[in-house]
């Protein structure tokens, strides 16, 4: 699970870094189960907009959902280096999110995270939870739990 | 003694127990003279004081202890069986169960003495006390000693009926110059696996010498049909002492006695004195009275065949095989879908036959995993009879709960969710469904109203019908409430079908209940029941007639993980069809489909059939033209048809249902799962059951 190793004040966690469009977004490492390529994914009918369907994930059904479709971007385009990142939630089972590129892993020590939550527009919710900085990059920490329970309200 | 390996058996047990306490009590209420059934009673409550005080329930053992002590005085007449009697006595059993609740929890039974049903209980035996001479402490120990004679060590080995063959064994054994010795063995009654004790015995005496005869037969010793103790005859060199010592090495052995015997002494003697059993046993014997009166009785209290050749098995385990069987079959499919793929290297003949082989073999192993997950329902609506009393009590009203059916199968899985919608069911014909006296006397129906549990099994499918001979369902005025909850409109009321009137009772908070009562009318029942019993991959219906009562048909599949299914194609994705709900596939020229009410149907052979087209219920790409000829799989839900434009047929397959997981929300609930075919892609499954 979480690799975050405690030392006196610095508190170290680990980012898988991938790019949604032109962004930047972290995804915590202690979530992440599985990185698989693209592969045909099974529609399902009259679901949410942003499932994409199902796929057969060695013997299990695991949906995929796009995160683009889910933030309001325009819809994907799978080109070579599309992944799925297969996440594994502790109750509701496995997830798949459909992401530009996987870039690096990335660690962060507590005191590069900034916690804001940055509210643009009232209407568009945000999907993350912090802002990592490494060197000069900046990194969106997504805040998975609210890309599941908005869709489980939808 | 360490008990808490005997936990989980002593769960199961006591279960059975209060099953068998409850339907006993029903018995008695009905016919209180009955005295197989207080007996019955009295040996169940007896063996819960046993098994509670084994394993140190010691407020368990209390309860039962006296509650025994009631049916104690039943039985010898001191008491009549009253109906209050009965309302105790069953608040005891739940207070047993209770109990039983929190051992299941904590391992430990709670702390609830139940002081006042113990003052109840005891309320009867000093009733008891009053009409009887004798006092109730007398008459225990002499009871005790009835059902445990085996304690007193009597050399029931004596009482053996010997065939020729046994005779014949003995003489050969002596005339070997072995010694033969005649030896019962009484195990503990707490003794928990009595047969397995049995075993050690056997094999530590025939370290030392060789079992010539069994009583009761090694067969039945086996399978646990005895009571507390057997007796056997061993031919041996050694001396009584050495074998009597090896018996009594074995743990949870309560007593052994034995004596050296020889043919003459054994056939001899008891020949000539046939009519004077005790004679034989010339030594200090203690109760002849008692040993006399045991072989008649003996019959009676093993009367109850013990233990079957069963096993219990961890619903989980078998979960774990029906997994592995579903890989299995899905493996199987990919292996399929490769031999017969176009240029494929394996297509020759044996290849073929083996495949095909596998196939019948992964078929009959499922059917056999499938068995063994099977229980009867009787589990489940064998508390319904008490419950039904209960109702009638607080309700007021007379009411009979006739079942049929009970021993028929469903998957585990279903049978233990299938409780809570039934019993909503049975409580809602009893609290709306049953009128009350009055006006069931001024209809002219007999006083008693009578609720009918009928279960059996139809093709694929365990039909349950909940039926009562009550009021039935008033349609205008579930129609009048429709409109007042702003459901429908006045006027769209108006063009509704009765059944689809009915079905505004399985949406969510819509009650019916005048008043609120305990029993149902919260707003929270036949939707739940709807969804409960959908959730099984079932469905529920109502019949209904104003005045003469209503019917609710409540079916479920035999089965929840595998499925024969017909895959079919529409546009270039793939669907699965329960095999089970197809009546029959047609092909039809387009012209024959016609229009009612601006929708289509086709009238096939005389029966006009409503169509529904999966290209528009998916979403579907629309097709590029409409094709001369359709394909049209027919289905049945209840006695309706439906026809199903497909277009194409693949084939029938075995299929795996999985879900799809708590993310997607298949909004119109068509797609109930989905399922991994041979070459790996994923095809849905179509529940026919929503696109009525």
């Amino acid at each position: 699970m979480d690799t975050s190793i405690e030392t006196t004040s610095n508190i170290t966690k680990q980012y898988i870094v991938v790019k949604i469009g032109n962004e930047q977004y972290g995804i915590d490492i202690g979530y992440v189960d599985n990185i698989v390529r693209m592969q045909p994914i099974t529609r399902v009918p009259k679901s949410q907009v942003y499932f994409k369907g199902i796929i057969n994930l060695r013997g299990d059904i695991v949906p995929i959902m796009s995160i683009r479709v889910r933030m309001g971007l325009e819809d994907d385009v799978f080109t070579n280096s599309s992944r799925i990142i297969i996440l594994k939630l502790e109750q509701q089972g496995e997830l798949g999110v459909i992401v530009d590129e996987v870039k690096e892993v990335v660690t962060l020590s507590m005191d590069k995270i900034e916690h804001v939550k940055i509210n643009g527009q009232e209407s568009r919710e945000s999907f993350i939870n912090g802002i990592g900085k490494n060197g000069e990059e900046l990194i969106s920490l997504l805040d998975l739990n609210s890309i599941i329970e908005e869709s489980e309200n939808v | 003694m360490d008990v808490s390996q005997y936990l989980e058996i002593f769960i199961d047990e006591t279960n059975e127990h209060i099953q068998s306490l409850s339907d006993c009590i029903m018995t008695l209420e009905n016919e209180p003279d009955n005295k197989d059934t207080i007996n019955e009673i009295f040996r169940a409550a007896h063996s819960l004081k046993g098994m509670a005080g084994t394993m140190g329930f010691k407020r368990m053992q209390h309860l039962t202890h006296d509650m025994e002590n009631v049916f104690q005085e039943v039985r010898s007449d001191k008491v009549k069986v009253t109906s209050e009697m009965i309302d105790i006595l069953f608040q005891c059993l739940d207070a047993i169960e209770a109990y039983l609740e929190n051992i299941k929890s904590t391992s430990d039974e709670g702390t609830e003495d139940n002081d006042a049903l113990i003052a109840g209980l005891n309320q009867f035996l000093a009733q008891a006390e009053g009409n009887a001479p004798a006092p109730e402490k007398k008459e225990e120990p002499k009871e005790e000693k009835k059902e445990e004679p085996a304690a007193a060590g009597e050399k029931k080995f004596l009482n053996i009926e010997f065939s020729e063959n046994d005779k014949e064994a003995i003489r050969s054994a002596a005339e070997g110059g072995s010694k033969v010795y005649g030896v019962t063995v009484t195990v503990q009654k707490e003794c928990l696996l009595k047969a397995a004790r049995a075993f050690l015995v056997f094999k530590a005496i025939e370290e030392l010498g060789q079992i010539i005869i069994y009583s009761p037969s090694s067969q039945d010793i086996e399978d646990e049909r005895f009571e507390l103790d057997f007796s056997l005859y061993i031919a041996s060199e050694n001396p009584l002492e050495k074998i009597i010592a090896a018996i009594k090495n074995v743990s949870e052995i309560a007593e052994t006695v034995g004596e050296e015997v020889t043919y003459e002494s054994l056939f001899g003697e008891k020949e000539k004195a046939e009519a004077n059993v005790p004679a034989v046993a010339a030594k200090n014997e203690a109760a002849p009275a008692a040993k006399e009166n045991k072989p008649a009785a003996k019959p009676k209290t093993a009367g109850k065949p013990v233990a079957n050749r069963t096993v219990r098995v961890d619903i989980e385990k078998l979960d774990a095989l029906m997994n592995q069987v579903s890989e299995l079959i899905i493996a199987k499919n990919s292996l399929v879908s490769i031999s017969s793929q176009e240029g494929s290297n394996f297509k020759n003949q044996t290849f073929t036959e083996q495949i095909e082989y596998l196939e019948r073999i992964t078929t009959t192993l499922h059917e056999s995993v499938m068995k063994v997950r099977m229980v009867p329902i009787e589990s489940v609506v064998s508390k319904f009879p008490r419950m039904i009393r209960d109702l009638s009590r607080q309700l007021d009203k007379k009411m009979e709960l006739h079942m049929t059916g009970e021993d028929t199968e469903l998957d585990r899985t279903v049978v233990d969710q299938i409780g809570d919608p039934l019993q909503h069911l049975l409580r809602n014909s009893a609290d709306h469904g049953l009128e009350s006296a009055e006006i069931r006397a001024q209809r002219g129906k007999p006083e008693v109203g009578s609720i009918n549990l009928n279960a059996y099994q139809e093709g694929n499918n365990v039909i349950i019908e909940v039926s009562d001979d009550g009021n039935g369902i008033d349609t205008e005025s579930v129609k009048r409430k429709a409109i007042e909850r702003g459901i429908v409109t006045p006027e769209q009321a108006e063009k509704l079908a009765q059944k689809d009137i009915i079905n505004f009772l399985f949406m969510p908070s819509f009650s019916m209940a005048k008043k609120i009562t305990d029993i149902s009318g919260r707003g929270v029942g036949l939707d739940v029941v709807k969804s409960n019993i959908e959730a099984l991959g079932g469905d529920v219906e109502v019949e209904s007639k104003l005045g003469e009562g209503s019917k609710f048909t409540v079916r479920l599949p035999l089965t929840l993980a595998i499925i024969q299914a017909l895959m079919v194609e529409v546009r270039d994705e793939k669907y699965a069809i329960a095999l089970g709900s197809i009546e029959t596939i047609e092909d039809l020229p387009a012209t024959e489909i016609k229009y009612v009410e601006a929708r289509e149907v086709i009238n096939l052979r005389g029966t006009v059939i409503p169509i529904v087209r999966l290209d528009q219920v998916l979403d579907s790409a629309p097709a590029e033209e409409e094709p001369e000829s359709i394909t049209i799989v027919i289905v049945r839900k209840g006695d309706r048809l439906a026809g199903l434009v497909v277009d194409d047929l693949i084939g029938q397959q075995e299929i795996v249902i999985k879900s799809l997981g708590k993310y997607i929300n298949n909004s119109n609930k068509t797609i109930s799962g989905a399922t991994i075919l041979g070459d790996g892609e994923v095809a849905l499954i179509i529940d026919v059951n929503t696109l009525f």
